[in-house]
């Protein structure tokens, strides 16, 4: 059975480090840390004081009225799903809408607006707005995004902690190989800095605690590296059937591969030190694109700056690729946007996406002294990637042992 | 006491706060649903501002009367002379 081809007609985002896809990918490039120590008043009792927050306020871009009604991470969802449709050209075409679907993740969905109506509640029930449902659902990115768009071909929101996004983008996929679908906007969306999540994770030791310096908290693979850096944002993707965007004549980014969806079965928080999970979901991603070991040129790893998960990462990279990986240059964005949780995957599918575009890798801050464990070649400035046929894989694993590693190919 | 144009000038701004509706279309004629295109949803949010903004008590049973602008405002009048 031939498989239907997918591939990526337009992307969008808001980033602790720009407000679109250009000003990310330009400060990506530019090894620029989004790192700030965070100044609300809530800050002051808690150990971790510092978050990557986006660079653009997202109200500064949405009609007023119409953001008031969304939670924080709609509000990114909606920023970013208007630029991927624009930069995709479909606004120009006429498109059966009962054909076009909406797959967009989030982690931990409008915990801002539960928060928010919480308080309300110890003042009466009446104070609760009476949009606090629509608003703190987890649906209610991908449902408001699907609204907007007039996507009629079922709206998905995929939930796996910090491989959410990954796993929708996937999802997005499967729905146009299935035929279900020309067009699914994928990705995903978070917007959870605030005290409670800095406070949760800050007591489970998963938060860097280098408050003294925001910039260098972030490092994956380093020695030094004491916990992730909590970010916010969106993602998303135009993933399109290669019929339907060659038909139309669009400007295709990248094609999407394959993606490998496995489980650890190990821990509810724990990696599976011996990587297998994370291996096995990296090898199913190479045989359903069809790709070799020595095909892949560059993996955009999860690499959260968390001592356990980097090096069980660098494991199962080394385990899936052999050889090969000595040619697969490696990088870590999250050195400096931090971790976007249910966002992190679609924010880093475009930066995989726009590497395999532009042939260059953008490099991992921080890294001053590589852990013995950690057996990459990994970018520390930016690296050019040859040319010819190339592909790239994207690692996202989330809290409960998801692992979803996504392949893109050059076209 | 408020004047009928006091009243229907912050009711104004409420909706706008609420809606987006320009505060000039607010007008006492004016329905709600059919001319302002205010959703249920938004209705109670409006009721609830305006009972904190008036000091007024806008019963649940009561909302359903307040089809135009005019309604509302006269409802707001008799509850804080009342």
């Amino acid at each position: 059975m031939s498989k239907t081809r997918v591939v990526v007609t337009g992307l969008g985002a808001s980033t602790p480090v720009g407000g679109d896809v250009a000003s990310t990918w330009d400060a990506l490039l530019a090894g620029k840390s989004g790192a700030k120590l965070l100044t609300a008043d809530w800050v002051e009792e808690l150990p971790v004081k510092i978050a990557a927050p986006a660079a653009v306020e997202p109200t500064e871009v949405i009609e007023r009225v119409k953001a008031r009604r969304l939670d924080r991470n709609a509000q990114f969802a909606v920023v970013a799903a208007r630029e991927a449709w624009a930069d995709s050209g479909l606004a120009d075409v006429e498109l059966d809408k009962t054909r076009l679907g909406v797959a967009i993740a989030t982690g931990i969905g409008g915990l801002l607006t539960t928060l928010t109506n919480y308080d309300l509640l110890q003042k009466g029930p009446r104070r609760v707005s009476p949009l606090a449902i629509p608003m703190l659902m987890p649906n209610s990115a991908a449902a408001n995004v699907g609204l907007e768009l007039g996507a009629l071909a079922g709206v998905q929101t995929p939930v796996s902690a910090c491989a959410s996004s990954n796993e929708a983008i996937s999802l997005a996929a499967d729905q146009i190989r299935l035929g279900r679908a020309d067009i699914v906007v994928a990705g995903g969306a978070e917007g959870s800095i605030t005290a409670l999540p800095l406070a949760a994770f800050g007591q489970m030791m998963a938060l860097s605690k280098r408050n003294d310096d925001p910039e260098r908290a972030s490092r994956p693979w380093d020695v030094d590296r004491d916990g992730f850096l909590l970010g916010e944002g969106a993602g998303v993707l135009i993933l399109e059937s290669y019929d339907h965007a060659v038909a139309r004549g669009a400007k295709i980014y990248a094609e999407f591969a394959g993606s490998g969806i496995t489980a650890d079965g190990h821990d509810i928080v724990q990696p599976d030190p011996t990587g297998s999970g994370a291996e096995r979901a990296m090898n199913l991603a190479l045989r359903e694109g069809d790709l070799a070991t020595g095909d892949i040129v560059h993996i955009n790893a999860h690499a959260t700056s968390t001592p356990a998960g980097d090096v069980a990462e660098a494991v199962a990279i080394r385990k899936a690729l052999g050889s090969a990986a000595d040619h697969a240059v490696a990088t870590a964005p999250k050195s400096m946007i931090g971790h976007l949780l249910g966002a992190a995957g679609a924010v880093e599918s475009i930066a995989t996406v726009l590497a395999l575009h532009h042939r260059v890798v953008p490099p991992t801050i921080n890294l001053d002294k590589l852990d013995d464990g950690v057996q990459l070649d990994i970018a520390t400035e930016p690296r050019k990637l040859g040319d010819g046929d190339i592909a790239a894989l994207n690692n996202s694993f989330g809290f409960g042992g998801h692992n979803v590693a996504l392949a893109f190919k050059s076209v | 006491m408020a004047s009928t144009e006091e009243i229907r000038s912050n009711l104004a701004e409420i909706v706008n706060e609420i809606a987006g509706i320009p505060v000039e279309d607010v007008q006492l004629e004016k329905s709600f649903t059919d001319d302002l295109d205010v959703d249920s949803l938004s209705m109670v949010e409006v009721v609830v501002a305006a009972e904190e903004k008036f000091s007024v008590k806008i019963p649940d049973d009561e909302v359903k009367n307040l089809k135009t602008v005019g309604d509302a405002v006269s409802f707001i009048e008799r509850a804080q002379n009342g």
